[in-house]
């Protein structure tokens, strides 16, 4: 009960006419960088964190995850009318969203894609208030070891379930990690490739080589594509959303499904993407007649959706409570808690009751706020895309490399985040997925540094990774995860084995 | 026009209140932090700028400006860059002396203006509140251990660090050093039994030393701390022994001082001169030297700078015993 009382008195620190304001502020940013083809959660979150610098940290937040929450909503819109999913994670959405608004379905699309966003992120806020207390308590228990086990777990559960090729994920996070040990090494008080450079002795930083790589190459990859946006009208009348929403119980099935996915997906991370697909998947699968998915069935706006929500909202919480992000976004988020001097990691919800609480009252205020105002202001957004291209890509850029400058007030940022946006471009180019590159970025030297004060404390002993039950858990999943594929193989073939003996 | 129009309105308004050839800042000022966010150096800078603005010492507004990157080199490179820029002041401590000694920092505070000494801050040795209740006690335990006692603290080759170099060599007993990035850190891995002890800044120990969750054993300096208002249930600051009376000979005591970058004006270093001598008669001042149990000190001119050059000698002989000398 002790959660209960804490989440109203987030909400009491939140219902000022200033943080609503912010709310709304954030929400319109983020739907607004969520329909522009090449923004998007991360990218979109990465650009305006300097903007929340000057602000303390509970309005900072809050404004941030109202852009993150807008950026979820607004990935629908394009999906569904122009066949363009602003996300990586709206991909599922289009392929029963795009044929509803042909058929001239499209409100229905868009209020089933909000609401079903609505649910699964309610869903996810839910469970986070329910486990963060229980989080908290535990959060004295992580020392050094504790620390590497769990980066060592995100590190493997990428490359062992993640979608790309193996050697790929490796790649990319090598070179995430050989960069992050540019500048001051903590543990020896030395600089390492620096190369006698003042610029270098800062490091590379996480949010620069993130707007690059996203943004950057993002309008490359799209002037060379020579996107053609075309879209179809959009108005949701009262009586779409209405009858939208009485069919809504008979998709409970699928809502629940979508849901339970998104949150595990979200908390390991898996990530919304992920969850996404698996969602659409799994209700295919399920479904009594799935040669219609894909025909324009609404079962398929929901699924993917809340899904996707599910798992956005739920990366936050191993993101606050181990300092470990769930996805991009929640990466870039991370680094923002940074700035404002908030440790991510166990104990915020111990010496920062106040922001944490905020933080989880502003995800259910912001989600309410956030579904009224993306249901009505749809038709706004939609004209956003009837803006040429070429007026709109200069614009991004103008605003990443801004965004670049602010974070440490120096020249030299924008050079390195153009560099980064090239190899971005080349990483898409030939398919080396990106999200471990920054990942090992942002948690490379925390790994590194948890990694050699383990083997300080215990005179260079690998066993203290198997010390007591927290850590050698950890560690043993950690390691069953790499391997992951070759288990589930594994388990397949011994699985074969035995059915037709027993038969 | 309406540009210039505020510029001789902001002249008249200078040549009035000041008259003579004062100098004023014309921008607004940037005071860098050579530490991350929420450290003893940030949460000084923001005192003063809440001081500065509260009192009305300054027209021009203050910014608190971080610059922890590198362990704080990159505050120190900053300001070096800024030579002849009145606008920046640096809070400083002794990473001027220490970081390009053992990261071979091309730095010099000499090549800075030293403007005061605004306060020194202790060193304290800190156990769990579990551990051993006295400094002979913590001490014999450490002897007897089978693995070396573990003290946390801030960066590595720096005043923590130095700090548990002379008490192994004080003692006898060995410590696995273990260099967490932020006195916040260490505090909070002490309390978790992660680590024997630390050498936290009172500041930085502060608040889990009134939660019980840690014990003050000694404090690193030659006489006790002046404060004697009760901080947790039973203890004021005054209330810890210094480690000579408990049998550890250790002393160590750090800078925070005031530096504008080099070649600026005497105008303008006098301008900072007299800034921080009023801040520091604040009430703001006075209430964050004992809530953080800091030595109020104020020094400036030839008095600062022969303070600066003993300390300098001082602890460069302290991190050459320790070996913390890059090559």
């Amino acid at each position: 009960m002790e959660a209960f009382g804490l989440l109203m008195h987030g909400f009491v620190v939140l219902l000022t006419w200033k943080t609503i304001a912010l709310m709304m502020v954030g929400l319109v940013l983020g739907i607004f960088v969520g329909v522009l083809p090449g923004l998007g959660g991360p990218n979109g979150v990465a650009i305006l964190l300097p903007l929340t610098f000057t602000m303390d940290p509970t309005s900072a937040i809050v404004m941030l995850s109202c852009i993150y929450w807008g950026a979820l909503f607004g990935g629908a819109i394009t999906s569904i009318l122009f066949n363009i999913p602003g996300e990586a994670w709206s991909v599922a959405t289009t392929f029963d969203g795009y044929p509803m608004a042909q058929q001239g379905r499209a409100a229905e699309a868009l209020t089933a894609a909000f609401t079903s966003s609505f649910i699964g992120s309610l869903v996810a806020v839910l469970l986070i208030t329910f486990l963060a207390p229980m989080i908290s308590s535990f959060a004295l228990k992580f020392g050094p070891p504790e620390f590497f086990a769990v980066y060592l777990l995100t590190f493997c559960s990428f490359v062992g379930l993640g979608r790309e090729a193996k050697h790929k994920t490796v790649i990319s996070m090598s070179l995430g990690l050989l960069l992050a040990g540019v500048g001051m090494d903590t543990v020896s008080g030395t600089l390492r490739m620096t190369f006698g450079s003042n610029e270098l002795l800062r490091g590379i930083n996480f949010l620069v080589a993130v707007i690059g790589l996203f943004g950057i190459s993002e309008i490359l990859l799209t002037m060379e594509e020579r996107l053609a946006l075309r879209g179809h009208a959009a108005a949701i009348s009262l009586r779409v959303v209405l009858k939208v929403w009485k069919d809504l119980p008979r998709y409970w099935a699928t809502l629940l499904r979508s849901s339970f996915i998104g949150c595990w997906l979200g908390i390991t991370p898996g990530g919304a993407i992920a969850a996404s697909f698996m969602g659409y998947n799994l209700a295919k699968r399920f479904s009594k007649n799935p040669e219609t998915f894909g025909k324009g069935r609404i079962e398929g706006v929901f699924a993917p959706e809340t899904a996707a929500h599910a798992s956005g909202t739920a990366a936050l919480l191993p993101m606050l409570a181990l300092g470990i992000p769930g996805s991009g976004t929640a990466a870039i988020l991370l680094g923002g808690l940074m700035v404002w001097g908030l440790n991510p990691g166990p104990l915020l919800f111990v010496e920062h009751k106040d922001f944490v609480w905020g933080l989880i009252a502003s995800m259910y205020l912001g989600n309410v706020v956030g579904l009224v105002l993306v249901l009505t202001t749809v038709p706004i957004f939609a004209s956003i895309l009837r803006v040429p291209f070429a007026a709109v890509a200069p614009m991004i850029v103008v605003s990443c490399a801004i965004g670049a400058y602010a974070i440490q007030n120096a020249m030299f940022d924008i050079w390195l985040m153009l560099g980064f946006g090239v190899v971005g471009y080349v990483f898409k180019k030939i398919g080396i997925p990106l999200a471990p590159f920054t990942l090992a970025l942002v948690l490379g030297n925390r790994a590194e540094d948890a990694f050699r004060l383990s083997m300080i404390g215990s005179g260079g002993s690998m066993k203290v990774f198997w010390s007591n039950g927290l850590v050698g858990t950890i560690t043993t999943l950690a390691i069953a995860l790499l391997f992951w594929p070759v288990l589930d193989k594994a388990f397949g073939s011994i699985g074969r084995l035995l059915r037709p003996a027993k038969a | 026009m309406r540009k210039i129009t505020k510029a001789a309105v902001a002249l008249v308004a200078a040549m009035a209140s000041f008259p003579a050839a004062a100098w004023e800042p014309t921008k607004p000022v940037e005071i860098v932090v050579a530490a991350g966010a929420g450290g003893a150096s940030d949460q000084m800078a923001r005192m003063m700028q809440a001081a500065i603005q509260k009192n009305n010492l300054m027209k021009q507004p203050v910014v608190v400006s971080l610059k922890g990157g590198a362990s704080g080199a990159e505050a120190l490179i900053y300001m070096k860059s800024s030579e002849g820029d009145p606008n920046k002041v640096l809070i400083a401590y002794s990473l001027i002396y220490m970081l390009p000694l053992s990261a071979k920092i091309p730095f010099n505070w000499r090549e800075l203006t030293p403007v005061s000494v605004v306060a020194m801050d202790q060193f304290v040795l800190w156990d769990n509140i579990e551990g051993p209740k006295t400094v002979k006690d913590f001490i014999a335990a450490a002897k007897t251990a089978g693995s070396p006692f573990k003290m946390g603290g801030t960066g590595s080759k720096r005043e923590d660090h130095v700090l548990t170099v002379f008490m192994e060599k004080r003692t006898g007993a060995k410590f696995s050093y273990l260099p967490y990035k932020s006195g916040g850190e260490a505090a909070t891995q002490l309390v978790g039994k992660h680590t024997e002890s630390n050498v936290n800044n009172p500041s930085e120990n502060l608040e889990v030393w009134r939660a019980g969750q840690v014990r003050a054993l000694c404090v690193f300096d030659k006489e006790r701390i002046a404060y004697t208002t009760k901080v947790t249930e039973t203890q004021s600051w005054n209330d810890i022994p210094t480690c000579k009376e408990e049998g550890l000979d250790v002393q160590y005591l750090m800078l925070r001082a005031m530096f504008l970058p080099g070649k600026v004006t005497p105008e303008q270093k006098d301008f900072y001169v007299d800034l921080f001598k009023k801040v520091t008669q604040t009430a703001e001042y006075k209430d964050y030297m004992e809530k953080q149990a800091l030595k109020p000190v104020y020094l400036t001119g030839p008095e600062m700078l022969k303070f600066l050059e003993e300390d300098d000698a001082l602890n460069k002989s302290l991190m050459t015993e320790a070996g913390f000398v890059a090559q």
